[in-house]
Formats: structure tokens, sequence, C-alpha cells
């Protein structure tokens, strides 16, 4: 049966009131997802369900510091060896990241890359001889168009609506692996072996932080736990700490990308930067001035 | 009835042998066990029954609005401020500082293995201690 005169002129109708209802709820300052969002608390219906219609307890602690869109600004010429390895080593002590030596087993929050391997595409071979040896400190680059959250089955990976930041809920994690197979920067490791078995007595796990078990993904989660306690990532404290003393520019620099006046920034007005492989279309929210 | 008087015998063996775990062991029920409760602090975020029953359903609300929806502060009916925190503020020094007299003690009596454990870090005990726990 076609499509009579009365009837498209019925379907035309609906579509405009459709198409019309977006410009008549943005004059209304309305958003519906962030009015589900406010009427929710912060749970997906899905989640509302799985607690018998209850809404998440509680509150955002006040001291936590707050942002839109969580960037850092990783400023290579002011890294040496010893600043990296002090990063490095306070982000994995402050969130019980075991170290393995087998590299096929070892997992990684935050480490060090070449310049061919951190920038790739950059490269060629009559580049500064400096370049070739300066440590290139890689993280997770909590992308804005994260590909992990996309391919991840139980949502256990999600960028947070507030502040952007791409954080996994260890809760949920199955261990499928797809994250490591989108994530494009290899800044996902999978915990082949029980990591508690890798703390040395002495260095008993950082009891404020749990550790995790065999068979689940974990990555750089951007300090988030910090964060809630108004303290900037550890290792940008480490390497702010160490290059005050060392007189050089802050190594690592973090603060809200949404923020005109934050000190990412006015790094980033008056540094030439460029982010891990932009032409993949992720937007990295991490930075490198080189 | 044929071999009536075989098969009421035999009937009544059989309800004997059947029954056996239930006179047998009649009276041996084992202690209820009794946890041990935290010595500083008197008052739990909520009231004694209402967490006996429902810690759990409590517990998982407390992690859930803390990884998915960034609430962290929960605040109690007489308005006390906690940090939703297992690790930190069910398990801290004042509270439940000895998971094998808390914890374990109902655990192991009713046979649930909850794997919080597995990532969550339980306040380290007196390996002197927990080796009298296990006998």
């Amino acid at each position: 049966m076609g499509v009579n005169r009365r009837k498209f002129l019925k379907i035309a109708g609906i579509s405009t009131l459709g198409v019309a209802a977006k410009p008549a709820t943005d004059a209304l300052a309305f958003n519906p997802k962030e009015w589900l969002d406010e009427k929710l608390g912060g749970f997906t219906p899905s989640e509302i369900l799985l607690h018998f219609g209850h809404k998440p307890e509680g509150s955002v602690p006040g001291e936590a510091l707050t942002g839109t869109r969580w960037a850092m600004v990783v400023n290579v010429r002011s890294l040496d060896e010893e600043i990296a390895e002090a990063c490095m080593d306070a982000c994995h002590k402050v969130h019980n990241v075991p170290h393995i030596e087998n590299p096929k087993h070892e997992i990684k929050w935050l480490w060090d890359e070449h310049y061919e391997n951190a920038l790739p595409g950059q490269h060629h071979e009559h580049i500064d001889d400096d370049i070739k040896k300066l440590p290139f400190l890689v993280m997770c680059n909590h992308c804005y168009n994260p590909p992990c959250v996309r391919v991840c089955p139980t949502k256990a990976t999600y960028k947070r609506k507030k502040d952007g930041i791409v954080i996994m809920d260890m809760h949920r994690c199955i261990g499928c692996r797809f994250c490591m197979a989108a994530c494009p920067f290899g800044s996902r490791s999978f915990n082949w072996k029980d990591p508690r078995k890798y703390f040395k007595d002495e260095e008993y796990p950082n009891p404020k932080y749990p550790t995790r078990m065999k068979g689940v993904v974990e990555k750089c989660n951007f300090c988030a736990e910090r964060l809630a306690e108004g303290q900037i990532p550890a290792c940008v404290e480490v390497a702010q700490k160490l290059c005050a003393e060392k007189g050089k520019e802050p190594a690592l620099v973090f603060g809200d990308l949404d923020d005109p006046d934050s000190e990412v920034r006015q790094v980033l007005r008056s540094h030439y930067s460029v982010r891990r492989k932009p032409e993949l279309g992720t937007h990295p929210n991490v930075y490198y001035i080189v | 009835m044929y071999d009536g008087g075989k098969i009421i015998a035999g009937i009544i063996i059989g309800l004997v042998l059947l029954t056996f775990p239930i006179w047998y062991t009649h009276g041996m029920a084992p202690k209820r066990p009794e946890v041990k409760l935290p010595e500083k602090e008197k008052k739990c975020v909520k009231d004694g029954p209402y967490m006996k029953t429902k810690h759990m359903q409590l517990l998982d609300l407390w992690r859930d609005s803390t990884v998915r929806a960034q609430k962290r502060i929960f605040v109690s009916e007489d308005g006390r401020k906690f940090t939703m925190s297992l690790q930190n503020t069910c398990m801290s020094a004042n509270c439940h500082a000895k998971k094998s007299e808390f914890c374990d003690r109902c655990h192991n009596y009713t046979g649930v293995d909850p794997y919080c454990w597995d990532c969550h870090i339980p306040p380290k005990e007196e390996p002197k201690e927990k080796s009298e726990e296990m006998l």
C-alpha cells in the first residue's frame, strides 16, 4: 500500500513536532539526559534496578577537586631518568601496582617509552640526540572519545560524565581484554598472575587502596581517589617537587582543560604541544611538550 | 500381606537409618558465633539489627555510589559523616580492626565466602592470633 496524501501529511506533522522538540527543550534550558541523571542520582536505570530502587547513597566530598575535563601536560624537556623513576614509583606504590619482571606479565600504570614509541610517525633518523634519550612518561590518555569504553561488555570501563576521567570499576571487570585490544596506546595491563604474590613483606601494599585480583585488567585512573580527597595525582606531585628542587619547569602539570585559567591551559598556551596518535580521533587528554 | 513382618521390620530399619543424622546429632549443634564488637566505637553507621541482615546490600550500595556516582560521604541517621569505604572505614583501627574476629566468625559458620578480600586489604593482624583463629 502506497502512502496517500493524508497519511503523508500525518507523518510529516509528527516528524516536525519531533524535530521541533529539541530547540524547544533547549530554549527551556531542559536537557532530558541531565534531568534523568539528576533524578537517578548518577546511577543508570539498570543500576537503580540492581539496588532495588535505591539511588546512590551519600554525597560528593566537599574537599574534592572538581573539573569538567581533567588533563595532563608532560613537559618532556624537564624530565630525566631520576624524575621519571620517582613518578613511576610513586604511582605504583600508591595504587599497589606489583613489580613483575616478566614483560609478558608486567603491570604498568605509568611507564617511560622512547620517543619513536611514544609519538610514532613523528620519528626520523636525524632527530635531536637529546630527544632520543629523554624518558617519555606515558600512561592512560583518558581519551575524550575512548575506544576501550565502547567495547567493554559490562561497562566496567566507563567515562565519568562529570570530569571525563576514563575509569575502571574493578567489581565489574570480567577480564575479557576487549579493552586491551581497543586501546591504541597499550595503556592497559592484564593480571595474568595474582598481584599479591609480588608484594614483598617489607613493602606491604598501601593499606588505603585495594589491590587487584588475578584475571582483571587495570590502568591509570588519574588518581581519582586522590582527587576526591583534594590532592593532585601522585606522579604530578612528585614531579613538581623534584623539578622545583632542580630548578626546572614542572615536568607534569595537571588541571581542568575546560577552565581557561587553569595551569594546563596556561602551559599549553605558551608551548607547542602534541598528543599521541591524534590521527585515530580518540582525542587524548594527555599532552606532550617536546 | 506376604512376609509382612520382614517388610515392616525393613521399613523400620530404613526409617531409623534415614533419620540417623537427625537424632544422632541432636543437641550437638555448634554454638552460634559471637562476633567481637569494637571497643572504641560504639555506634555503627546503621543500627545493629539492620547491619546483621542487610550489611551486604549496604556495602553494595556504598560500592556503586562511590565508584559509579563519585558520592563518597555517607551521612548516618544521627548526622555523623563517614567515608564510604570498606577498607578505610569499616575495617579501621577504631572499628572492626580484626577481620578474623568479626567478618570471619559468621562467614565461616554459615559457609559464606565473599570475594571482597580478593582485592580489598584486610587490616594487618598478628600472625599468632591468626593461627589461633584457624584452629
